[in-house]
């Protein structure tokens, strides 16, 4: 989020597309609750099916699954041709006036560069103009027509509402609704939210997804105010934390990165990591990016990084391509991974095409489970009839079930969506031999590093040189690793104007990362939480929950990063000159010599107004509607089909998917045809449960208790169907039985001229716990990821169905 | 600029001393009583209806208060889960999904659905048994499950078919309003756990002022029959309902649109009681004579594993 939970009660709008907050988010979505009555602000939901969002929504409009951004490049057309911009905003704090260099083109779905063979682009093309002195050249008016917001007019010029309707199956009426609803909000004093979470992530393009809802708040002036922002609702107490902490296979923590095998050496590596201002003046704050990594390699390494080894540059490893979890199941299933560690994931259910997944688990050495509950995954071995349907025998993995604990037992932080860093306190102690993960963790590296001692072995200096000064190297406690992620002073930190003025003595927890040093003096775990756990105390565990002026700022209640800043960007909330836009709902303003307000600014506090842009981590200041080289699929975000879908791109049709999605060659081989495959299916959560672990709980069991997919009456009609009656549903991939509901809240759409029904199931069964047992999407589901994170397309699929007599019985 | 639409005070945690008891009794079945010495606050529950995102948060926190669980049954086509009340689900959210003739819209009615504490209460008029049924001066119509003896005839003089049977112990259940709770100054468990505060509780004054603001709001947003459900024929109720379209509560899972009591009940309440009442002394008599002449009936273990079959609650 770049906001937080409790600034939604701010909004005029809300808008939840690519989510079901009332659903999945019930308790956050108590705020939407109270903007409405606070301030009477609307919520619209747009999604395939009428959700429990909609059901308290004062407008919506169905949308085929994986036509999002259609729907929204639709909307900025509409943003675009009927003046609802929120003009000095797109002009002073986006990047709409900066130049576009000669060569860069886009034609039918394609931008330039793209390679057909390798699925991907070279993006050297996709840059800004710059001028002599190294900055990019800026048209003011918005009239050359190589700038960003010219090339924005005529990218999305296609995507009029006729055309929209047709890809999306949204009727051009509710379509034209939504534009009106959220065209109000590019008056300076209205705002709108945006919610969403796994119906946005979850595609082939979600970035993208994301992106183009991000470009719209721009235009619309909505990033940075109160109120506004884009909101990712995340799917658990602490996923924003693991992405925080750098728990992708190609991240360290604080989104710093991991070397490629490109990058040899530090000095290669830094080369590119300069983040030189684009425009004259400009913050650039990734320019420090040294001082965070250096501090982290000396949090890893200790007194072994120095600076004559580069920082123990070497002990990282470099990786070759990315291993994401797509690409480590199908090595897995080619039989190229021995042992599997698999910590608080329960991959049979979570992972696509559950049939490749057994596979491959099937194919392991060793696999070791890390859960506090038991997970299909660790029993995937086990059969269970139709439900897991396996040949014991014939199953050489080895299996370490690990029983690991509950947060509610255990101290530590769970960083929300909002980015909050919560800290809690063990309540119970754990049951039988379930034991903390730092104890399992702490057990595991001491033993392996007693063998690398012992026996050498190809590469041991990462191991036995790792920083590991725990009181009890077996327990690290919660504290301990708490105070090492903000990081503390190696030496006395002296003030670069005066050398014998010691500003922070060796071995004090440094107040915030501005004191990080890129020359060895510091230590820090993780660069954006510096602040956390300083000489004043663990800031977490802070629990003041005053809110001077009702801004739902909440800034003494525990500690959000960066810096205990609660909306990021909130430079934005204030004018060129620095006067709040809405003076009713007042965030930062400029006070004559600094920033001052309700939130920590983001921006350096005497920074002024009209010389340094409010985006500070971007090089050139402002928000960016075009985006230079980081996004894999494009410059602009472009409709892509789902890589299983009924109908072609009406804007590219010999595009299947999105073009920049690695596919591997097995799993290319598995996609279906809607000639087999006539109906879109898409998976989801129900309140009742939470993913697959309230399964164990006899309430949350008797409260939703059975495996059942949701289908619209007229397709229950056309395949006579009754409710309540019993289905098979069938992708190229695999097979489920369920209940059918059949229900009102789904209705078919028209997509292209053409009837399109949609089949919803939620995925909260496995054949383990408390409820009866069942089957999960991912028996059905495509192996394919985000061209940008990998992350599966687990909302848009192509299945039959077809009425069965019951369930096949149980042997 | 008020925060909340209506300020709840955070639940006390602290014991606090009663605040009602047995001698705030306006009513007691088949019995008569003196008028307690003093009027408690009418207290009541609203649920709007508008704001409920059907989470069934209530549902646990109903089962979890009251110690209760509901076996792991089917999905027979429905969220509304388990398909009905019973005697361990106290309160139920009952999901209708309703198209608009007005807007040919779908709307997705999730009301939750339990006993409504009417002012004037068919079930306690129509309970035989002395105390088995009561009635507090704040409005709590509460169950003494000691004194039942499983008639059914509350759910007979129930205009809402709310209370349940239990097969287990042949005793009628409800929700009590958490008469428990609310004996030492806190309020239900239900509208403690609203992550929407859909479900909030107050005194009966409070509620009805809280409901029309939020009726005003809902008229804002096109409901133009919008309005609070707190029907006459029975007196009034302590769990009020706001409703997007009052003019019609039956769209929301049969809500009757003027309940009464049944004329059988008060019929029952003249001469007929006493009748019934004299047929049921003969029961209790022949109850004595066989304990005489048969001996006292023996467990076997058959009856015990019957009753275990019969046993809804799992963990027993």
């Amino acid at each position: 989020m770049t906001n937080s939970w409790t600034d939604i009660k701010n909004t005029d709008l809300a808008i939840i597309m690519g989510g079901n907050a009332a659903e999945a988010h019930p308790c956050g979505f108590k705020w939407v609750t109270e903007a409405k009555a606070n301030r009477g602000a609307r919520l619209i939901v747009v999604d395939p099916r009428y959700t429990r969002s909609a059901a308290v929504a004062d407008y919506y409009a169905p949308i085929r699954q994986g036509t999002d951004i259609a729907f929204l490049l639709g909307l900025i057309n509409w943003l675009m041709a009927n003046n609802k911009v929120q003009w000095e905003y797109v002009k002073s704090f986006t990047n709409a006036p900066y130049l576009v260099q000669e060569g860069f083109g886009y034609q039918d779905g394609l931008f330039t560069g793209y390679d057909e063979v390798k699925r991907d682009y070279d993006r050297s093309t996709w840059n800004y103009e710059l001028g002599p002195d190294g900055y990019v050249i800026s048209d003011e008016t918005l009239e050359h027509p190589r700038c960003v917001w010219s090339l924005l007019k005529q990218h999305v010029a296609q995507y009029t509402p006729e055309l929209v309707s047709r890809i999306t199956g949204t009727p051009k009426d509710k379509f034209l609704k939504v534009c009106e609803m959220v065209g109000e909000c590019s008056a300076p004093d209205k705002t709108m939210t945006s919610m969403y979470a796994l119906g946005w992530t979850q595609h082939s393009k979600g970035s993208q997804n994301i992106r183009t809802m991000a470009m719209i708040q721009l235009i619309l002036g909505n990033i940075g105010v109160r109120g506004g922002g884009m909101n990712a609702l995340r799917g658990h107490s602490n996923i924003q934390g693991l992405t925080d902490m750098g728990l992708m296979s190609n991240l360290l923590p604080g989104y710093l990165t991991l070397p490629f095998e490109t990058e040899p050496t530090f000095e290669k590596y830094m080369s590119t990591r300069g983040y030189k201002p684009l425009r004259p003046d400009q913050t650039s704050y990734w320019q420090n990016y040294k001082s965070f990594f250096v501090s982290f390699q000396k949090s890893m390494w200790g007194a072994a990084a120095t600076a004559e080894n580069d920082w123990s540059y070497d002990w990282l490893p470099k990786l070759d391509v990315a291993y994401d979890i797509i690409r480590a199941f199908n090595l897995m299933f080619e039989g190229k991974v021995n042992g599997y560690v698999c910590q608080g994931f329960n991959p049979l259910l979570a992972f696509p095409n559950r049939a490749k997944c057994t596979a491959a688990l099937s194919k392991l050495k060793f696999l070791v489970t890390i859960d506090p509950l038991q997970t299909e995954t660790s029993r995937f071995w086990e059969n269970h009839g139709p439900h897991n349907d396996v040949d014991t025998a014939s199953i050489q993995t080895e299996v370490f079930q690990l029983p690991s604990t509950c947060f509610a037992e255990d101290d530590g932080s769970l960083t929300n969506s909002g980015r909050w860093l919560q800290w809690h306190w063990a309540a119970s102690t754990p049951p039988g031999e379930a034991q903390r993960d730092t104890w399992i963790l702490g057990q595991l590296f001491t033993r392996i590093r007693d063998l690398y001692r012992q026996e050498g072995g190809a590469f041991p200096d990462p191991i036995v040189n790792l920083n590991w000064s725990y009181e009890d190297p077996d327990y690290p406690t919660a504290d301990e690793l708490a105070k090492e992620i903000n990081g503390s002073a190696l030496e006395d930190l002296t003030d670069p104007a005066d050398a014998t003025k010691v500003t922070l003595a060796k071995g004090k927890q440094v107040p915030s990362f501005a004191a990080l040093r890129d020359d060895g003096k510091t230590a820090c775990g993780c660069w954006i939480y510096s602040g956390c756990f300083t000489e004043a105390g663990n800031q977490m565990a802070r629990r003041d929950n005053a809110d001077p002026d009702d801004t739902g700022i909440y800034s003494k209640w525990t500690w959000s990063w960066p810096v205990n800043r609660r909306i990021l960007y909130n430079r934005a909330s204030a004018d060129v000159k620095g006067d709040p836009w809405d003076r009713t709902r007042k965030l930062l303003w400029w006070e004559g010599s600094k920033w001052t307000g309700f939130d920590v600014p983001d921006i350096a506090p005497t920074a002024k107004p009209g010389v340094v842009g409010p985006f500070i981590m971007n090089e050139e200041g402002t928000g960016r509607l075009f985006v230079r080289g980081m996004m894999r699929d494009g410059p602009f975000p472009v409709h892509y089909e789902p890589f299983e879908a009924p109908i072609a791109n009406l804007i590219a049709p010999k595009i299947r998917g999105n073009p920049a999605s690695r596919v591997f060659k097995y799993d290319w081989e598995q996609f279906g045809d809607v000639a087999e495959f006539p109906y879109v299916a898409t998976s989801y959560r129900l309140t009742e449960h939470f993913h697959y672990w309230t399964k164990h709980a006899q309430i949350n069991a008797s409260l939703q208790p059975e495996f059942f997919v949701e289908i619209g009456e007229e397709l229950a009609k056309e395949k006579n169907i009754p409710n309540g009656s019993w289905v098979r549903v069938w992708s190229k991939r695999g097979s489920v039985e369920a209940v059918a509901l059949v229900t009102k809240r789904i209705r078919p759409m028209l997509c292209d001229g053409k009837v399109q029904h949609v089949i919803g199931m939620p995925l909260h069964w496995g054949f383990i716990g408390e409820t009866k047992k069942g089957y999960g999407p991912n028996s059905l589901t495509p192996v394919v990821g985000d061209a940008n994170s990998e992350t599966p397309e687990f909302k848009a699929w192509l299945v039959n169905v077809e009425p069965i007599t019951g369930p096949t019985p149980v042997a | 600029m008020t925060t909340f639409e209506y300020e709840l005070p955070n639940p006390q945690t602290e014991d606090v001393k009663t605040v009602f008891g047995q001698q705030d009794l306006i009513r007691r079945s088949a019995s008569t009583i003196e008028p307690p010495a003093r009027q408690l606050t009418p207290m009541a529950k609203l649920i709007d209806v508008s704001k409920c995102i059907g989470c069934k948060a209530c549902q646990a926190a109903c089962l979890e208060w009251n110690d209760k669980r509901a076996p792991v049954g089917e999905n027979v086509g429905t969220y509304t889960i388990p398909p009905d009340l019973s005697p361990q689900m106290f309160t139920l959210m009952r999901f209708t999904e309703w198209i608009n003739p007005e807007t040919d819209n779908l709307e997705w009615l999730i009301r939750k659905d339990g006993c409504m504490h009417c002012a004037d209460p068919g079930c306690l008029k129509a309970c035989p048994a002395p105390g088995a049924i009561v009635q507090y001066s704040n409005g709590i119509v509460d169950f003494d499950h000691e004194r039942c003896i499983g008639c059914g005839y509350c759910v007979a003089g129930c205009p809402f078919n709310i209370p349940r049977i239990s097969k287990t112990d042949h005793r009628a259940y409800k929700c009590t309003l958490c008469s428990d709770r609310m004996a030492i100054g806190q309020g239900p468990a239900c509208a403690k756990s609203c992550p929407t505060h859909a479900i909030v509780f107050g005194t009966k004054a409070e509620m009805t002022e809280h409901a029309e603001t939020r009726i005003k709001d809902l008229k804002s947003r096109g409901y133009q029959n919008a309005g609070l459900y707190d029907p006459p024929g029975v007196g009034g109720t302590h769990v009020m309902y706001v409703l997007q379209h009052a003019d019609k509560p039956e769209i929301y899972a049969d809500l009757p649109n003027n309940p009464v009591i049944s004329p059988v009940v008060n019929l029952w309440k003249g001469a007929a009681k006493y009748a019934g009442l004299a047929a049921m002394a003969g029961m209790v008599a022949f109850g004595v004579l066989h304990r005489f002449v048969e001996g006292p009936n023996r467990v076997t273990p058959k009856d015990e594993e019957e009753a275990k079959q019969l046993t809804e609650d799992p963990r027993s």
